[in-house]
């Protein structure tokens, strides 16, 4: 059942490299619980007989031949970048790595 | 250099008088397929960046992933190798994390469902003892971007106010091999690692689905090292030392890792599971990061892939192709080329096995194969830092080298020009012997002509050999072999002389 911690939000936000306040920790466990205890309605109607499902179609084996397709142009891939150099995505600051 | 604080070490010999080295060994390797393994983007590398993308490994909305066929057929084949079971189904996952060299905010792998498992490589120690390292699984994923940080000190991501990513890259095919863990190595466990790496190396080129080359990243490997005390059946605390990229270092990496994990034990500290990086410098590692749990990886099955579920027919049909295995190969060649056990170990570390056999292939005996790519090339090789396989001559001008000699139309001096014409790119050993001018003259009027020469030329060491000092007859061999600028056949060449004063030689 419900009951998502503070000490989890806490944790999920250091993985998200997300400074929270105390009070926020608060909220978003509440948050969390109610957003959790949406999807477990799901359990509810999934009996044993209902096996759980990762695709929708029953297909297999879907490949593709190893030939190469045309790519993008740097201009194309970038279009799209909120930042760039040296034709480069730019990301800010990387934390918590190193 | 790097102002890294080493650690205090205990000796190598205290740290296992005290505990036993427990090893996993993580490794990945890029697959040389053409396109990447969700996408049919180029993987030929360009400096270029961001020249090989396109919606799919850019992770942009509503682009489908279909995985590459020779991609799924390469990890079968590895899975064989490895004498593991390969899954009749089994499904990717997304493994979510928080870092840009995804552009996807996830990487595609495989989590609890590999397509091969359970298996083992035997590998040969130094000394000849073999050594079975146990398979725990080989997964299927992806690599990722590149990342350059800018504004910190020598390229670290510590203090850099910003990073550039090339995603290149991200979605070439990797394949992670995971062992189960390496337990009763005792103090062998670096040998082992080391031993275990090398192996793998040459089972993936054997199979033709890597070139497998550890300095150009296309092997790397993460060495997972714990202790226990001797005894103790429970596995200890572990460190993960990550991206660890040449056999040599392999080794070094585990000992270092062995001498610090003592030390901190011994001083009744305990170790952090954290990731590690290797400094290929002083051969020390650092903290790196915390490690990840599985859990906080949030990996759930990858709703745009169709599950793989390879026909048992196609994996049967598949383990038909495997070539034989590196080590039963080394032990049939050294019985045939009739080495020892040191020789072939030296051959397989020059990276020469391949080369030779190939070079027998195109119809060279092994003596002649083995004595070029082990001499003259290997010495070429050595002095332009490359493999052998990188040097700009191949097996079959090697075998036509050695079919001239054979034939007497070239000697062995000869023979060294034909190779070297060859590796400064001025042709086949056919075009470097006209354009250099380097037959052996086997023309007998020529010959006879410069013998008669030489013996009009040195009459007192004539008439030594006619009186019986048939052991003179060298400084008349080796005029004549002056006067033809040493293209002739040296052993037809004293027949001549001999024949000439009439004795018999």
């Amino acid at each position: 059942m419900p009951g998502i911690t503070r000490e989890e939000v806490a944790h999920l936000a250091r993985l998200a490299r997300l400074e929270l306040k105390a009070e926020e920790l608060d909220h978003f466990a509440g948050q969390l619980d109610d957003i959790i205890g949406a999807v477990a309605r799901v359990s509810e109607v999934a009996d044993q007989d209902v096996p759980p499902t990762s695709h929708p179609l029953p297909l297999t084996n879907v490949m593709r031949a190893d030939e190469v397709r045309p790519s993008l142009t740097p201009e194309q891939a970038l279009s799209g970048a909120p930042a760039q150099e040296q034709q480069r995505f730019k990301v800010p600051q990387i934390l918590g790595e190193d | 250099m790097t102002a890294t604080t080493t650690p205090e070490l205990v000796s190598y010999e205290d740290a296992l008088a005290t505990y036993d080295p427990v090893m996993g060994l993580e490794v990945h390797v890029e697959l040389g397929t053409k396109t990447k393994m969700f996408c049919g983007c180029s993987t030929e590398l360009k400096q270029d960046a961001n020249t090989q993308t396109c919606p799919t490994c850019l992770g942009l909305p509503g682009a489908l992933p279909v995985v590459n066929e020779i991609g799924v057929e390469s990890a079968i084949k590895i899975g064989l190798a490895l004498h593991c079971e390969i899954a009749e189904w089994c499904r990717f996952a997304r493994k979510n994390y928080f870092y840009p060299d995804m552009p996807k905010n996830f990487q595609t792998s495989q989590y609890d469902e590999p397509i091969a498992f359970n298996g083992y490589l035997d590998v040969q120690l130094e000394d000849g003892e073999v050594f079975r390292v146990e398979i725990e699984r080989a997964h299927m994923e992806e690599d990722t971007g590149k990342s350059t940080h800018v504004g910190g000190a020598t390229g670290r991501i510590h203090g850099a106010s910003h990073s550039l990513l090339d995603y290149n890259r991200a979605g070439i095919p990797l394949i992670e091999i995971v062992t189960k863990p390496i337990v009763g190595a005792g103090e062998r466990a670096p040998e082992v690692a080391k031993a275990y790496v090398a192996e793998l190396r040459e089972l993936i080129k054997a199979l033709g689905v890597s070139e497998a080359r550890m300095e150009q990243g296309q092997m790397r490997c993460d060495v997972n090292l714990s202790l226990r005390p001797h005894g103790q059946e429970k596995f200890g605390t572990r460190s993960e030392t990550k991206n660890v990229n040449s056999l040599r270092s392999v080794e070094r990496a585990a000992r270092f890792e062995i001498q610090r994990h003592a030390a901190v034990l011994g001083a009744g500290g305990t170790i952090i599971q954290e990731t590690r990086h290797f400094h290929e410098d002083d051969g020390s590692t650092t903290s790196g990061r915390v490690k990840e749990e599985a859990e906080d990886y949030r990996y759930f099955p990858e709703p745009d892939l169709v599950p793989v579920a390879p026909s048992r027919e196609w994996v049967e049909a598949l383990r038909a192709t495997l070539p034989e295995l590196p080590l039963a190969q080394r032990n049939r060649l050294r019985e045939e080329w009739g080495v020892s056990a040191h020789d072939m170990q030296s051959i397989l570390n020059a990276g020469a096995i391949g080369p030779i056999v190939a070079t027998i292939n195109a119809g060279a005996d092994a003596v002649s194969a083995r004595k070029w790519w082990m001499g003259e090339l290997a010495r070429n090789a050595n002095e332009q830092g490359v493999d052998l396989g990188s040097l700009p001559i191949t097996p079959e001008h090697v075998a036509r080298v050695s079919a001239l000699v054979t034939a007497g139309e070239l000697n062995d001096k000869l023979a060294r020009q034909v190779i070297d014409g060859v590796l400064k790119g001025e042709g086949t050993p056919d075009e470097v012997v006209d354009k250099r001018g380097l037959k052996v003259v086997s023309d007998e009027g020529a010959l006879n002509a410069a013998v008669e020469e030489a013996i009009a030329g040195n009459p007192a060491i004539a008439d030594k050999i006619r009186g019986g000092k048939v052991a003179a007859v060298g400084a008349l061999v080796g005029a004549v072999m002056k006067a033809t600028r040493g293209q002739a056949d040296a052993a037809r060449v004293k027949e001549l002389i001999l024949e000439q004063l009439g004795v018999e030689g």
